[in-house]
């Protein structure tokens, strides 16, 4: 979408607010004459803009399918540009978006009930004003596509070309402060049942999203969030109610959730059994892998970037594992001949990025950037050559297949130039 | 054993009788549904047949509605077109899963037959779901099922005979037992990735 249009949506949007106050302050019988009229500058700062100098923006589409009727680019989802931001918490408005192809629903959050029922003892409706009753939690978690850095697939092309930024690398993951209601207080509220063993999740959007996973990871630490980053959750994650389901692929973070199901046995839903297995070459598909493994990506500099002087950089990058908190980040300028340990920056915590930063002085020689995170079990991330060793497979298998690699967690090089460019070197 | 510690901790609460909690905590928080609002939001069907709703269906019922209502993405024969998947496919497809390009096609890959009813009657027609009575879900699920010589055209499709339809992939998935998903280490998974 054109930034400049949104803006101006939004400016006539808090115009049209503006004057339906007006109104309600005059039939509520208070005069408005002794106040000046706000003045458009004023009415500008209501709701808040980035400088119209930033133009960072997500690259992709919903990938709605009737795209290909007008042989418009499908793509795979919204990425976000991971190369702009700084610190460890994404935009809400720059987080990456997957729905297979559906569009946001526009949810009244009035009209909205989450229902819990199944094997418990007392089946509850809440509405959104009852979760906000309940003791709050205010988390720090990423949320990660197990596409994210498939080397095929829809997103496959714009990932391993020389040309790929961090973006088109790694740009379906996203770190936000989630605040909302532990599932398991939602859970005890219901009273869980000898034999619940797994629950399923749906939401309301078109396709009704449903998902099923262990219920002992919904007594751990899942989450039933109405926040992100200090606002209600934005439309494309969920609003009003999206669960949070930390470390685990982001197909289990069902968004505008609406209904929460005590079950014996996963259901078996579309997406868990046709398109979120894990194929491999011995034909048979690994079904309901959850965790998600150590991963990092350098930042800055990353692909598409430029080095314009030899001299001092901050070499700075993200680091995050579904086991737990980064317990360390080690980076390498030659192509992972040798490691120094990097700084782990303020918050480090559980499931979310975390920021990394080490000092480098580029003296115009080629080099090769590269990071490898360890998390707190002390699972080291693989290179691309061990991740193929224990899929028993060659590197090359990755480039040539038409399936979606799944929880791709290689390390990441990216080539910096004599010239001062920067470049994918994955291949 | 990073989630059996995981288990071992919801074990010990279950034990404890800390998760099974007879009184609800909070006062007056939530309210109980009515029957009629669960089963008007409980649309979900079980690969065992749970939740499967009353009703039928045959193939050659399925047929119209198919042309009317899905064959505009899927094409005629659910072979595929511009917008919607290919749904066909079978043992020759499987054959192809061991190579760079696999056919994944419903017929081919999906393990449940109750999963194609559950997935017609809770998603489509794209933009219309909700639209399809619970026959017509049967008959469009029949339909589908023998285009890929699944089942015969005759078959009468219902809550009984639904789950018991044994697709072509049933067995090609791993750990066939659920029991042993959440341990990863039993699946020998290593540095974050599962072989």
């Amino acid at each position: 979408m054109n930034p400049k249009n949104s803006g101006r949506r939004r400016f006539l949007k808090s115009s049209a607010a503006l004057a339906g106050l007006a109104v309600g302050a005059s039939a509520s019988g208070r005069s408005l004459a002794a106040q000046p009229a706000p003045e458009k500058v004023d009415e500008l700062h209501l709701y808040g803009e980035r400088s119209h100098f930033v133009e960072s923006v997500r690259t992709g589409s919903i990938n709605n399918p009737e795209r290909r009727l007008k042989d418009e680019p499908v793509a795979f989802g919204l990425r976000s540009p991971l190369q702009d931001q700084v610190g460890m918490i994404t935009p809400a408005s720059l987080h990456f978006i997957v729905s297979h192809g559906f569009e946001p629903p526009d949810i009244d959050p009035r009209e909205h009930r989450l229902l819990i029922h199944g094997l418990v003892d007392r089946p509850l409706i809440f509405t959104v004003d009852e979760l906000k009753r309940l003791p709050s939690v205010s988390r720090f978690h990423f949320i990660e596509c197990h596409g994210n850095s498939s080397t095929a697939g829809p997103g496959g092309p714009a990932r391993i070309a020389p040309t790929a930024t961090a973006e088109d690398t790694h740009g379906f993951t996203s770190c936000s402060l989630w605040t909302g209601v532990p599932l398991s207080l939602l859970l005890k509220q219901a009273g869980v049942q000898k034999g619940a063993s797994w629950i399923m999740a749906e939401g309301a959007d078109a396709s009704k999203h449903s998902k099923s996973f262990p219920l002992a990871k919904a007594m751990d630490d899942a989450l039933v969030a109405y926040g992100q980053n200090g606002e209600p959750v934005r439309p494309e994650q969920g609003f009003p109610l999206r669960l949070v389901v930390p470390g685990w692929q982001g197909i289990n973070n069902v968004k505008w959730l609406r209904r929460i199901d005590l079950v014996d046995e996963p259901y078996m839903f579309m997406m868990e059994t046709s398109r979120y297995p894990s194929l491999k070459l011995d034909g048979k598909s690994r079904w309901f892998e959850f965790e998600l493994g150590p991963k990092s990506v350098i930042t800055r500099p990353s692909g598409g970037q430029l080095l314009p002087v030899r001299g001092y950089y901050e070499i700075s990058g993200l680091a995050w594992s579904g086991g737990g908190a980064i317990r360390r980040v080690e980076v390498s300028t030659d192509g992972g001949r040798s490691w120094r340990d990097a700084q782990l920056q303020d918050p480090v915590a559980r499931k979310a990025h975390t920021r990394f930063s080490i000092a480098w002085n580029w003296e115009g020689e080629e080099a090769n950037l590269q990071s490898r995170s360890t998390d707190e079990q002390g699972t080291v991330q693989p290179t691309m050559a061990e991740v193929a060793k224990i899929w028993g497979t060659d590197v090359e298998y990755f480039r040539k297949t038409s399936l979606i690699v799944g929880d791709f967690n290689a390390i990441q090089p990216w080539r910096v130039n004599r010239d001062g460019s920067v470049q994918n070197a994955l291949f | 054993m990073r989630f059996s510690r995981h288990l071992l901790t919801a074990f010990v609460l279950f034990a404890s009788g800390v998760v099974l909690a007879q009184t609800p905590t909070y006062k007056n928080v939530g309210r109980a549904p009515t029957k009629q609002e669960i089963q008007a939001w409980d649309i979900a069907a079980g690969p065992d047949g749970k939740g499967l709703p009353p009703g039928q269906g045959t193939a050659k019922e399925g047929a119209p509605i198919f042309a009317a209502k899905c064959a505009v993405c899927h094409g005629a024969d659910a072979e595929g077109a511009k917008i919607g998947p290919r749904l066909t496919g079978g043992k020759a497809e499987i054959e192809t899963f061991t190579t760079l390009r696999p056919i994944r096609t419903l017929g081919a890959y999906w393990p449940y037959a109750t999963t194609v009813w559950d997935y017609i009657n809770r998603a489509m027609p794209r933009n219309q779901a909700g639209t399809l009575t619970a026959n017509e879900v049967y008959a469009l699920t029949a339909f589908v099922l023998s285009k890929s010589n699944i089942i015969k055209e005759d078959d009468v499709l219902d809550a009984k005979t639904l789950p018991k339809v044994e697709m072509p992939n049933r067995n090609g998935f791993v750990p066939p037992k659920f029991a042993d998903i959440p341990d990863e280490k039993k699946r020998g998974c290593k540095q974050g990735i599962c072989p």
